[in-house]
């Protein structure tokens, strides 16, 4: 027998492992939270707002209103994760103090900081964070964030962006396990990464924590396209509860991640959705209104 | 160990499967992430990892699994289950009824009896039948309530049982496949084939 250690990187990491191969869902309110758990949802985002209706509507994005934070944890046995503005440290005490399960430091809600982000390694809470390539990865895991995320493009519907990270962050990594040692200070100089977690990488052959994709994640096409580029789950925003038949929508989505290579299966998880979500055409999104562009 | 490497699927659904497959390799078992029925047919013992149970027990019924585990815990083949699997694995009669358990162990399970994440912790930790104490990473982890007469208890932590087994079936509450002790992997593989 030993002493009870809590907030260890193997207990923050690993709460993302067992999420492995599921759906996290965004939820407004304790009725939709009860839909998501009901579907087969691993965890759900309790926010204020979906990201497409952040977008929309504009303004400063902020934390959630805390009753709503608490209404969704007294109404799901699941996991409950809610958002911190990136660096706004007052936040994610917050909603640390609230007994979250995870905090996600997203670049969907408007940055209170545009230098430096929350030292994540200093709380008992784990984090979950956006990247867009392997040097954003690592330099949030250099912060502590235990569990990853594309970026995407959140709240467009539009899977394009979603992609082009995962395929970028995957394939830097295939690249770094084919290199010599010797190359590694100069690619970690490049990636922008802390040496020691380039070098971990290329040891382990992978990531050191879990990596989801996020971001336009709209239908179970989408999902299934994410699982088959490497994504170890998926995170639906504005997907599920955007869309004509969300109950439908979000069974369909978790069974599409489940069994992403099923693909007479995905034709019947397909049919009859009704209308996903309306979606963003990314060209017609300016960079500086682009929510991927915030942190670094 | 004996010459033929013992075949143990993963079930492949939902959770923790990657840590349990690199870890019964260490341990020099053939080791399988398994999704549809046939794909028991030859093991010799079956994980069901952890995860969140909701969604495992979901999955189970649309895949169709069900009657596939019954039948291969009927056959008398070993089964561990850790965290999600251990509320799978029991006869819990609170739970609501739209959740699947499967009964193999006698015994009452509280979900999350340990709190929410930032309550979740690591320790070392008394094991019947293992001569060290075992790292164990408890994960929003259920704890047993209650057992029956044919239940052995294995690990207790503040008057909780966290570990115990019946015939073939093995549970934690805990992960021994987040470790890098695989005694309890071990113990479990002794059970098998």
């Amino acid at each position: 027998m030993s002493d009870k250690i809590i907030g260890s990187a193997k207990v923050k990491r690993g709460m993302a492992e067992m999420q492995k191969g599921g759906v996290i869902m965004d939820v407004v309110n304790a009725e939709e939270a009860r839909i998501a758990e009901a579907a087969g949802a691993v965890a759900v985002m309790a926010l204020e707002r979906v990201p497409s209706d952040i977008r929309k509507e504009g303004g400063v994005a902020r934390m959630a209103d805390p009753k709503i934070v608490e209404e969704v944890m007294n109404a799901v046995s699941i996991p409950v994760m809610a958002k911190a503005r990136i660096g706004h440290i007052s936040e994610a005490r917050i909603l640390e103090s609230m007994g979250v399960d995870y905090i996600d430091e997203s670049e969907v809600l408007t940055p209170a900081d545009e230098e430096f982000h929350l030292l994540k390694s200093d709380y008992v809470v784990p984090f979950v964070c956006g990247c867009r390539d392997l040097g954003e990865a690592l330099r949030r895991i250099g912060e502590g964030a235990s569990m990853l995320r594309t970026k995407g493009e959140p709240g467009t519907g539009n899977i394009v962006e979603a992609v082009r990270h995962i395929r970028k962050v995957n394939g830097q990594v295939n690249i770094l396990k084919t290199m010599s040692n010797a190359e590694l200070m100069t690619f970690a100089r490049d990636l922008g990464a802390p040496y020691e977690l380039v070098k971990e990488v290329k040891d382990l052959g992978r990531l050191p924590v879990v990596n989801f994709a996020a971001g336009g994640v709209a239908t179970p096409a989408d999902a299934a396209l994410m699982m088959s580029l490497g994504a170890d789950g998926v995170f639906v925003g504005s997907g599920i509860f955007k869309s004509d038949t969300p109950e439908k929508f979000a069974r369909a989505i978790v069974r599409a991640t489940t069994n992403y290579e099923d693909y007479a299966l995905l034709a019947e998880l397909s049919k009859d959705l009704g209308e996903p979500m309306k979606g963003i055409e990314i060209n017609t999104i300016q960079q500086a209104e682009r929510m991927q562009e915030r942190g670094w | 160990m004996v010459s033929v490497p013992k075949k143990i699927g993963v079930l492949n659904l939902q959770g923790a499967v990657r840590e349990h497959i690199l870890s019964l390799k260490k341990l020099g078992a053939d080791a399988v992430a398994v999704k549809k029925a046939n794909d028991f047919d030859d093991l010799d013992g079956l994980i069901i990892p952890g995860g969140e149970s909701t969604a495992i027990g979901r999955l189970i019924r649309e895949h169709q699994l069900e009657d596939r585990l019954r039948a291969f815990h009927q056959e008398g083949k070993a089964i561990f289950g850790t965290c999600a699997g251990l509320i799978l694995c029991s006869t819990d009669a609170s739970h609501p009824t739209e959740d699947l358990r499967l009964g193999f162990i006698d015994m009452e399970v509280e979900r999350n009896g340990f709190g929410r994440q930032v309550d979740s912790f690591e320790m070392l930790l008394d094991f019947k039948g293992i001569d060290h104490p075992v790292e164990s990473v408890f994960i929003r982890a259920p704890y047993i309530k209650s057992v029956g007469p044919a239940v052995s208890i294995l690990s207790e932590l503040e008057g909780k049982i966290v570990a115990a087994e019946q015939d073939n079936v093995l549970v934690t509450a805990y992960h021994p496949e987040l470790t890098d002790d695989m005694s309890v992997l071990e113990y479990f593989l002794n059970k098998a084939g």
